[in-house]
């Protein structure tokens, strides 16, 4: 007898423990949500260059050597060969992202974290490396040296 | 007893023949959850026509939480430099997804913490909860005002913007008035002889470091001391009979509930409709801007400050005046030491005349100091 009086008691009880569970639950949810987007940083807002002159005149790359410049925020290995062939290369090594450099003494581009290797034109002749280095274009006008995505 | 009845009664304890617990119930076990949960459910908080500022403790932990939260997530995108403190600050208001938000809500909630906390002084001081033996509670909650003054201070330098660069000038140079170790004081505090990016530095290790280290001890004695000593009953209420109670876990942790959500609304909604600003970058070779003022909260001891004579009976003003603020500071701290007839159970009107004439001089002090002053444009 009891048991059938206390039924509809019971369930109004749970209605009212789910109405309190979910609405707290979406609360915290609606707290969450700002949360999550605010740990996500915002897309780097850097201009979409595709075209840069850099201040290197072309003379004073000597021959057998590379530099460093920087390209849209990302290292670029620009290198003139032995025999005076300017390129430029993405710098960044499609293994494990260290920055690359040339080496003068055997005339290629070695990365030196995990001992990867490159040819002069970026492909990957040795070591880790799964991808060769992107190629950028190089342009010489006058003095100046262009680099642009190719 | 049989061995297979003592097994499934539960009870053996340890041992390979030990039964194998659900891992809900083996969790509760090891963490000793049963314990933790009899205590919360012994906690009784006394009904009577005060109970209402029994919220208050309960509204300012919630909001040093709020702050904590926010606090740690500005961290992420924060830089502590003199060239780049007021930039981070930029971008978060300007570019990262609810970074006002974040940033609003932390600002708001400073300010709102603080009126919590005073509010929660207030109450505290005119019920008489200081009285024994609940004296060390109420040392501990005055260490830990001075503590958020400190969080208030050292916050509001962080933006490196011309308001927040002025006031920790004039701010850092108030103790450097304390007789013999104040030169000293103000030194370690800036960083160096004057206001630069070493104070910035200092005062971000000091805000993001030092204050909540000491903090979490502090507000972990005095949460400790609350739920050892219980809630006090007013004397006025006690005189008359002894209050009936509610249990705290659900009936008054849910009403607490409502008060925290109210407080989330308000900082959100403060935050959307004023996002909290951040002014022009501190430019340590510009004269100090008209109407320039500190915090609400410091307000009246900036304005007392302003009118100390140069010079009393051979003591310059300001030394007299730090000195007044420090012993006020020893005074509040030692309250419930002073007060002996409240310990005693006898009413202490001279202690409540006392604190009503400080409050409304403090508050008086506040709004003439938020007139112009002569000579000042009104903006």
């Amino acid at each position: 007898m009891h048991i059938t009086a206390a039924e509809p008691d019971q369930s109004r009880r749970r209605w009212i423990s789910y109405l309190l569970g979910t609405s707290l639950g979406a609360t915290i949810l609606s707290f969450l949500y700002p949360v999550l987007r605010f740990v996500v940083p915002p897309l780097a807002s850097e201009p979409s260059l595709s075209e840069i002159e850099l201040d290197v005149k072309a003379s004073d790359i000597a021959h057998n050597s590379g530099r460093i410049v920087p390209f849209a925020g990302k290292p670029v290995l620009l290198l003139r060969t032995a025999t005076g062939e300017l390129k430029a290369l993405a710098a960044t090594c499609t293994h494990l992202a260290c920055t690359v450099q040339y080496r003068a003494e055997r005339a290629d581009v070695w990365c030196a974290c995990h001992n990867g290797i490159y040819d002069t034109n970026g492909t990957n002749i040795s070591g880790p490396p799964p991808r060769p280095l992107a190629k950028l274009d190089v342009n010489v006008r006058g003095e100046k040296i262009v680099l642009r995505r190719s | 007893m049989s061995e297979a009845r003592r097994l499934s009664s539960g009870e053996a304890e340890g041992g390979p023949s030990a039964p194998r617990l659900s891992p809900l119930a083996w969790v509760r076990d090891r963490l000793g959850w049963d314990d933790i949960a009899h205590l919360a459910a012994k906690k009784e908080v006394p009904i009577h026509r005060h109970t209402v500022f029994y919220y208050l403790g309960g509204m300012a932990l919630f909001l040093f939480l709020v702050q904590v939260a926010t606090g740690i997530l500005l961290l992420l995108y924060y830089r502590p430099s003199a060239t780049e403190a007021f930039e981070s600050v930029q971008y978060i208001m300007a570019e990262v997804p609810f970074g006002w938000l974040i940033r609003s809500i932390h600002a708001w909630g400073a300010n709102l913490f603080v009126g919590v906390v005073l509010l929660h002084l207030a109450s505290v001081f005119f019920l008489k909860a200081y009285r024994a033996p609940r004296e060390m509670t109420w040392i501990s909650g005055a260490i830990l005002l001075f503590l958020t003054f400190g969080f208030g201070f050292s916050g509001y330098l962080l933006p490196w913007n011309t308001l927040s660069y002025f006031a920790t000038k004039v701010g850092t140079d108030v103790p450097a008035q304390i007789p013999g170790i104040g030169p000293l004081l103000s030194r370690i505090l800036r960083g160096g002889s004057d206001v630069t990016g070493a104070t910035l530095s200092r005062f971000y290790g000091i805000h993001v470091a030092i204050l909540p280290a000491i903090t979490t001890l502090f507000l972990g004695l005095h949460l400790i001391l609350v739920q050892k000593k219980g809630m006090s009953v007013p004397p006025s209420v006690e005189r008359e009979r002894s209050p009936r109670t509610m249990r705290f876990v659900p009936d008054f942790l849910l009403r607490d509930m409502v008060g925290w959500l109210t407080a989330v609304g308000l900082l959100a909604a403060l935050s959307a409709f004023f996002p909290y600003e951040l002014g022009r970058k501190a430019d340590p070779f510009a004269s100090a801007p008209a109407g320039i003022r500190p915090e609400w909260y410091f307000l009246s001891m900036f304005q007392a400050l302003k009118y100390l004579p140069a010079e009393i009976a051979g003591v310059p003003g300001e030394t007299l005046g730090v000195l007044f603020f420090g012993a006020l500071a020893v005074v509040l701290v030692g309250v419930p030491l002073l007060d002996r007839g409240s310990s005693a159970g006898r009413p202490s009107p001279w202690w409540n005349r006392l604190a009503a004439v400080a409050l409304l001089g403090a508050l008086l002090l506040a709004l003439l100091a938020l007139l112009p002053a002569p000579g000042e444009a009104t903006s």
